[in-house]
């Protein structure tokens, strides 16, 4: 078969990390409610993401020149895993750290290396990324918002939506059309950096099911951009997406999003309810944290070796949050707790995760593209 | 892959591709024993390959062990040579010395020792009446039991592959103590190692299956692989065939490690069982009437998931396992668990 995940030992200075930063964690998240560590990576906090970034926890494998830490992709992958499972509040610097300061620095000007990431690894800079536009959700190739050469930069019409925390962002890098036309789908289309406080860009909060604002819709009227806001080669912007995308859909925060569930479970069995089918539904999970912990591990390591392990992060990132949707099913079915936000302990996490469960199918790529990835890696397609 | 196991994966390959076929896959659900088949597997040095464990200097470990357990699974290999890897393994790291003959493994909870002679019942034993020894635990020795004091009660798995009751009575037998950290359950965990890795085999032949029959069979006009229906479901095949395979690989690479075996080997059977089910029920949609007759091989690969995933106990039972483990720790303390367990020794 075509793909493979060999198991990955961590090195000792990955694990010599994992104490240090369960400590930090342990001071910093002191107090904090189980529903809100249940939010895990869509919750947002400045002082946590600036205390995190003090610690040089943020852009940890960045030169040291634009505020990194020049450690390995291993030594970040433990950090990222300490702080998930942990359900510390990440979303401020989530998506600087993930998908735009990588971005920055491999296609960036040195210009918006210097002036951008350091901010960014100091938990003090925030991006949002603009990828679906109203109308155009999965079919992510047939965006409409266009910009327009003028002046020496770019003019910017369009819209975004489902930004997350754009409303709470400094930047957004969003894949615009630069050339051509909608049919010619993936040729004309670029990534641009956009200075959320320029004129013309209105940032709409949209509410969620769970009453919360998480999201929003971007849209952007004759906003001028400088030449220097395309970000890599202009009209290769698919292609510069799809590069990242074994980085976005093969981390831990693709099976870790429901833990707090399992931790409920747990709890509630070590009080000694819940009985024999609480035992088994939790040996059970904890088989799945265990192959899906070493499939996301075995992709680190292969990305760490340089290779591009786009059909394996697919196939982990279905499984992955198939699992995360499971738990608070799974929490209902043996513990049929009625969710309430004013209940206890595990009938607030069950409250929360139910609400948000869907979306893990949802963000980065749903499980319907994911499948018609997988089925291309097959062969099928 | 190392390129010690890219050798053991090409012999294992060679060994078994061109002679396990159809035919003798059907004479084997007869019971019998598939001596030339043995016989070359031997020649080989596969079931002694964990004989001289790398913990005493031999060239294999466990994560070649895999490769050939995976491979046996993934042709239906209609005989135990899984079983008599980690029986040889067994009796190297306890110091007996492996007699001549078949040797297979058993779990050892109906066993009991009294001096040099035991008594007792050892469950659906692998290929129990071809045997000439069976190795098996209790809570502080490796027992070495010779079938020919054994009463052979026979019996079989839906792939009519032998499962038989030995029951015996006052039988000689040779016996060591455990090394640490092995006991009563040692023998029954690696029966269930064995068949994690023999699940993941047999998933990727159905993922194989599949695949060429959906890129053969046409229907409506077009192969029946261009349906996004059909491609979902075999995305699905693929996501538990590589969750199987990851699931087994990490079980038998913690033994290697050094790592906490007892989680990983109950993972790794509660993960391939639960695969072995979906990947069947998929690959038998996938390949309709065709895969239900009996001319047509899938079967070899689907019953034997039927009956494996419940050989060496099943996935509720080593998910209760698994739960008597993490619930001590405490909801606070699962996920330092978690790292602990999966973690080399420093």
């Amino acid at each position: 078969m075509n793909f493979r995940f060999e198991p990955l030992s961590l090195p000792p200075e990955a694990e010599n990390l994992r104490c240090e930063v369960r400590e930090f964690l342990t001071e910093a998240l002191r107090g904090m409610p189980v529903e809100r560590r249940a939010d895990t990576w869509t919750g947002f906090d400045a002082t946590f993401s600036k205390a995190l970034g003090a610690r040089g926890w943020i852009g940890m494998t960045w030169p040291k020149q634009f505020g990194g830490g020049e450690r390995s992709a291993l030594e970040r992958y433990v950090m990222l895993e300490e702080v998930l499972a942990a359900g510390a509040p990440v979303a401020a610097h989530w998506f600087a750290d993930r998908q735009s300061g990588p971005l920055l620095l491999r296609y960036g000007t040195e210009e918006q290396r210097r002036e951008l990431l350091p901010g960014m690894a100091k938990g003090e800079v925030y991006f949002a990324v603009g990828m679906s536009e109203p109308n155009v959700g999965s079919d992510v190739a047939s965006v409409r918002s266009r910009a327009k050469p003028a002046d020496g930069g770019w003019v910017l019409n369009g819209a975004k939506i489902w930004s997350t925390f754009a409303h709470l962002s400094h930047y957004m890098i969003a894949l615009v059309r630069t050339s051509g036309e909608a049919k010619d789908r993936h040729a004309g289309l670029s990534q641009v950096l956009i200075d959320l406080s320029a004129p013309g860009v209105t940032v709409r909060p949209i509410t969620d099911i769970t009453g919360g604002e998480h999201f929003n819709e971007v849209i952007f009227e004759d906003v001028r951009l400088p030449a220097s806001a395309v970000i890599g080669r202009e009209g290769d912007g698919w292609n510069q997406v799809m590069a990242e995308l074994a980085y976005e859909r093969s981390g831990p925060e693709r099976y870790l999003s429901s833990l707090q569930a399992l931790i409920q479970m747990v709890t509630v069995a070590a009080e000694g309810h819940g009985g024999d089918r609480l035992r088994v539904a939790i040996g059970k999970a904890m088989a799945h944290v265990a192959v899906l912990r070493q499939m996301s591990l075995s992709i680190a390591g292969q990305l760490q070796a340089g290779h591009a392990p786009n059909l394996e992060a697919s196939l982990v990132k279905d499984l992955g949050t198939s699992f995360e949707q499971s738990l608070p099913e799974m929490l209902h079915d043996v513990l049929g707790l009625e969710p309430s936000l004013s209940g206890g302990d595990a009938e607030r996490v069950h409250a929360n995760l139910l609400q948000l469960a869907p979306c893990f199918s949802l963000r980065g790529g749903t499980r319907e593209i994911l499948r018609g990835i997988i089925a291309r890696g097959l062969g099928l397609r | 892959m190392s390129e010690l196991g890219n050798i053991i994966e090409d012999m294992i390959q060679r060994l078994l591709v061109d002679s396990v076929d159809h035919t003798l896959l059907e004479r084997s659900e007869g019971g019998g024993w598939e001596g030339d088949l043995w016989s070359k597997l031997e020649e080989n040095g596969l079931p002694i390959m964990l004989a001289e464990p790398k913990e005493k200097g031999g060239e294999f470990g466990w994560r070649e062990a895999y490769l050939v357990a995976m491979a046996a699974g993934r042709h239906a290999l209609p005989l135990p040579l899984p079983e008599a890897i980690a029986a040889g393994w067994l009796l190297a790291l306890s110091g007996i010395v492996a007699p001549e003959g078949r040797l297979g493994l058993a779990a050892g909870d109906g066993l009991v020792v009294e001096g040099d002679t035991a008594h007792g019942r050892l469950p659906r034993v692998a290929w129990g009446r071809h045997l000439t020894h069976v190795v098996a635990t209790t809570c502080d020795q490796v027992v070495l039991i010779p079938v020919e004091g054994c009463a052979v009660v026979p019996g079989d798995n839906l792939a009519g592959e032998p499962r038989d009751d030995l029951v015996f009575d006052g039988v000689e037998v040779l016996s060591a103590p455990c090394p640490p950290g092995f006991g009563t359950e040692t023998s029954r965990q690696l029966g269930a190692l064995l068949r994690s890795a023999q699940m993941a085999g047999a998933i990727a032949t159905l993922l194989e299956r599949s695949l060429a029959y959906a890129g053969e069979r046409q229907q409506f006009g077009k192969l029946i692989g261009g349906f996004q229906a059909v491609q979902h479901m075999m995305a699905v095949l693929a996501e538990e065939s590589a969750a199987a395979a990851m699931a087994a690989e990490q079980a038998f690479a913690a033994l290697d490690l050094g790592r906490d075996k007892d989680f990983a080997i109950a993972a790794a059977k509660v993960r391939t069982g639960e695969a072995a089910g979906r990947a069947a029920s998929i690959a038998h949609q996938v390949l309709g009437a065709m895969g239900f007759a009996r001319e047509h091989p899938l079967h070899f690969a689907s019953r034997r998931l039927w009956s494996w995933r419940a050989e060496f106990g099943s996935e509720a039972e080593w998910a209760e396992r698994i739960a008597d483990m993490v619930i001590p720790m405490g909801g606070d303390g699962l996920w330092a668990f978690v790292t602990a367990a999966q973690a080399d020794p420093m």
